[in-house]
């Protein structure tokens, strides 16, 4: 295992422990209170535990996400009423859905424990002349504490291992690795996050069951031991996070999307930063829409994203005027609407592209997608799975008048796969693909425009936009990135043999940077 | 003399159904009253509503002359001692503990509290070692000396026993029994005891009441009852004990 997975598991670790421990402290909070009215009210303890079940079956990456846009309606309401509305993403929504989640066997267990107490000795507690609340908590908790623990015990490992899942809203944890991996097919950076998580999940349990064992023998040594190595546990873990409580200004949160691309850029962006002594946030599998959301709120500091997409999906435009005028449009609305800083493009795109075999296209004498034209009724063409159905396919068909033999769906580690085979003749691509250049493959070239722009830009939140340190570390940038040397360190990060860390691959980026 | 307890006019129902009839009884202090009948013959629910762990519908309970409707309900149950059927011990609590619940939510100081702890094992013959151990490991009889000694803590002049015995073999029942009466007269009690065994009240109480459908059917000492009761239920009652106390002359006669 390389240096490059573990030198983040600090603080990645670290706020997964925050965010379970802060999600199981609430829940507690919430539901042990709820059991023992539940407890003692029948009419209540349907209901309670009703909706404590229905919370359960929702998927709780589901959750998670459902949890963003709720936020962001109540933080723009609250922007409303009182001026200034709140971070409707990473922790808070992390940590709502985790508390719904650790709640039902909290309240499922502290019921049981409760209404499982032996009647005669509820009666002797009110025979002898203890109030309600004396026999809540001199007999009927102490006598319910093994199974309200064993509850606990349950809601922790549930947590734990649904804190992975916080990664899209833009939580860092332990998720962050798995995300990640799957995305580049790095396995060995998604068992460093299942390993981790599965640990710390096995830990926890271990000095809970302590705990357990302790309540149940009413041994004061046993679950003291178990909830002193729980407090040095979280103390040790959480510290790497003392780090962020540092002033604002000198701390910067770099966001990115899900794919290596944006992984690769966000560490070169991170790696400026710190290179000039400033303290960086990663936040990264970033949903599309949420980045820029999240940047337009200030909740990261920059990203990269593409000219096209900006313009399709923010702006809303369905036109394609060229190049420099999408560029010029996006600098003018994106400050207009949002007040988002676009930086100078970075010097490649990353398109959807049609793509063919060096030799084949060469043989067939095709280098446009004119030419294709001609040659497309003997041809069969592969996409990907969504290919088909986006407006980019619609225009190229038509603006080109393509009819091709046969089309094909694949997954694009199998669609790369079938053009070297023969199963396809042409297949949507990225035109920033490491696979282009290692399968040397020919991009065919698009005359008539029928294509947008997919320039990728670097985008400054509103508040950074006079930021003088954030400006000079990116300064270098812009038209420093050229389409091969993207698609290198894609492919590095990418390819099935001799892979690296997306922090390896910006290291070896940014070594080879035209200036 | 104000009587220690009085019962006036007191009546239950649950759900509509009747579990009380309006019943009156006055217990001078000092007395051994046994409650006996059968099943659903309303004699704990009547022991209840002594301490008010049952409210009742009408009616007033006064406790050396005061009316119990003006105490709340743990405060007066502080007051009176209590021994369960099932004994009810609180297992997480050790045998020391246990007895001294009552004096503890009374707030005793920590010292008052270990030398009553240590007479009241003495008192109920429990040897001092076992004042450490948890209650699940005692014998049944220990188990319900310690419940006998948990109602007699916080020194109340009444006891209240519900079927106090149900649970133990013989031999521990006629013993703890013995020591129980000996405790009544020693502490001067007013004791009553809820119990289905007539031989039991015989030869304990002072004095019967004989319960039937949540009314009282006889109220009378217990020679009384041996030489005859109008009532044929109370007559069909007394049956056994006389039979058995014939036998016993007959055998002790030989």
């Amino acid at each position: 295992m390389n240096s490059g997975l573990l030198s983040l598991l600090p603080e990645r670790l670290a706020w997964h422990v925050a965010l379970s421990a802060a999600a199981l402290a609430l829940g507690l909070l919430i539901a042990l209170p709820l059991g023992v009215l539940a407890a003692r009210s029948p009419r209540l303890r349907w209901p309670a535990l009703a909706l404590a079940g229905l919370v359960q079956t929702i998927p709780s990456l589901a959750l998670l996400a459902l949890f963003y846009p709720l936020l962001l309606l109540l933080s723009n309401l609250a922007k409303g009423a009182f001026g200034h509305g709140f971070s409707a993403l990473g922790f808070l929504p992390s940590l709502l859905a985790l508390t719904l989640y650790s709640m039902l066997p909290i309240l499922r267990n502290t019921v049981a424990g409760l209404t499982g107490v032996d009647p005669a000795v509820v009666e002797a507690a009110r025979g002898v002349g203890m109030t309600d609340r004396q026999r809540l908590w001199r007999v009927e908790l102490p006598l319910a504490a093994p199974v309200i623990m064993a509850g606990v015990r349950t809601a922790a490992v549930w947590t734990i291992g649904a804190a992975t899942l916080s990664t899209p809203v833009g939580q860092t944890s332990l998720g962050d690795y798995i995300f990640s991996g799957l995305q580049t097919e790095n396995w060995a950076m998604v068992l460093t996050g299942c390993i981790a998580s599965a640990v710390l999940a096995l830990v926890v349990d271990q000095l809970l069951g302590l705990v357990e064992r302790g309540a149940e023998r009413r041994d004061r040594r046993l679950w003291g031991a178990g909830l002193a190595g729980l407090a040095v546990g979280l103390a040790v873990a959480i510290a790497p996070l003392a780090a962020d409580l540092a002033p604002r200004p000198s701390r910067y949160v770099i966001g990115a999307k899900n794919f290596s691309e944006q992984y690769i850029l966000a560490e070169l962006m991170a790696e400026r930063l710190e290179g000039q002594g400033a303290s960086v946030t990663r936040k990264i599998n970033l949903g599309s829409a949420v980045a820029y959301r999240a940047l337009a709120a200030g909740e990261i500091d920059a990203y990269v994203d593409y000219s096209g997409t900006l313009w399709a999906n923010v702006l809303g435009r369905e036109d394609n005027p060229g190049r420099a005028a999408v560029l010029d449009g996006l600098r003018t609305e994106l400050k207009r609407r949002d007040g988002v800083v676009l930086l100078a493009p970075l010097g490649f795109e990353n398109a959807y592209a049609l793509a063919m075999r060096r030799d084949r296209a060469e043989a067939l004498g095709i280098r446009t997608l004119a030419d294709l034209a001609a040659k497309a009724p003997r041809l069969t063409l592969g996409g990907d799975l969504e290919f088909f159905s986006r407006p980019e396919w619609t225009s190229v068909e038509t603006t080109y008048g393509l009819r091709f033999k046969a089309r094909r769906q694949f997954q694009p580690t199998f669609m790369y796969r079938a053009l070297g085979s023969g199963e396809a003749d042409v297949i949507s691509a990225f035109s920033s693909d490491g696979r282009i250049a290692a399968d040397d493959l020919v991009v065919l070239a698009d005359p008539r425009g029928a294509l947008p722009p997919y320039d990728a830009v670097l985008l400054i939140a509103p508040g950074r936009a006079e930021d003088r340190r954030l400006r000079e570390a990116l300064a270098g940038l812009d038209g420093a990135i050229s389409v091969e040397a993207m698609q290198k360190a894609n492919y590095a990060v990418d390819r099935d043999a001799g892979k690296v860390s997306p922090t390896e691959a910006a290291r070896a980026l940014a070594a080879g940077l035209k200036r | 003399m104000t009587d220690a307890i009085v019962l006036d006019q007191v009546r239950k129902a649950y759900d509509g159904a009747s579990v009380l009839q309006p019943t009156s009884l006055s217990i001078t202090q000092g007395q051994f009253v046994a409650l006996v009948g059968g099943s659903g013959a309303g004699k704990t629910t009547l022991l209840k509503t002594i301490n008010g762990l049952v409210e009742t519908d009408g009616g007033r309970v006064l406790i050396d002359g005061a009316a119990t409707a003006d105490l709340d309900g743990p405060t007066l149950r502080r007051r009176i001692g209590y021994v369960f059927q099932e004994v009810g011990l609180f297992p997480h609590l050790s045998v020391a503990e246990n007895i001294a619940i009552v004096p503890t939510l009374l707030g005793w100081d920590a010292a008052a509290i270990a030398a009553r702890t240590a007479e009241l094992l003495d008192l109920v013959a429990l040897p001092r070692e076992v004042a450490t151990r948890r209650p699940a490991a005692l014998s049944g009889g220990q188990r319900q000396r310690v419940g006998v000694a948990r109602a007699l803590a916080a020194r109340p002049s009444i006891l209240l026993m519900d079927e106090p015995f149900g649970a133990l073999d013989s031999v521990t029942r006629v013993a703890l029994a013995d020591d129980v009466r000996r405790l009544h007269d020693q502490l001067s009690l007013t004791t009553v005891m809820v119990t289905h065994d007539i031989a039991e009240a015989v030869l304990l109480a002072d004095r019967i009441v004989v319960m039937s459908d949540g009314k009282v059917i006889a109220d009378a000492a217990p020679r009384a009852l041996l030489a005859g009761h109008p009532d044929p239920a109370v007559e069909a009652l007394m049956q056994a004990p006389r039979r058995q106390a014939a036998r016993m002359r007959e055998i002790a006669g030989e």
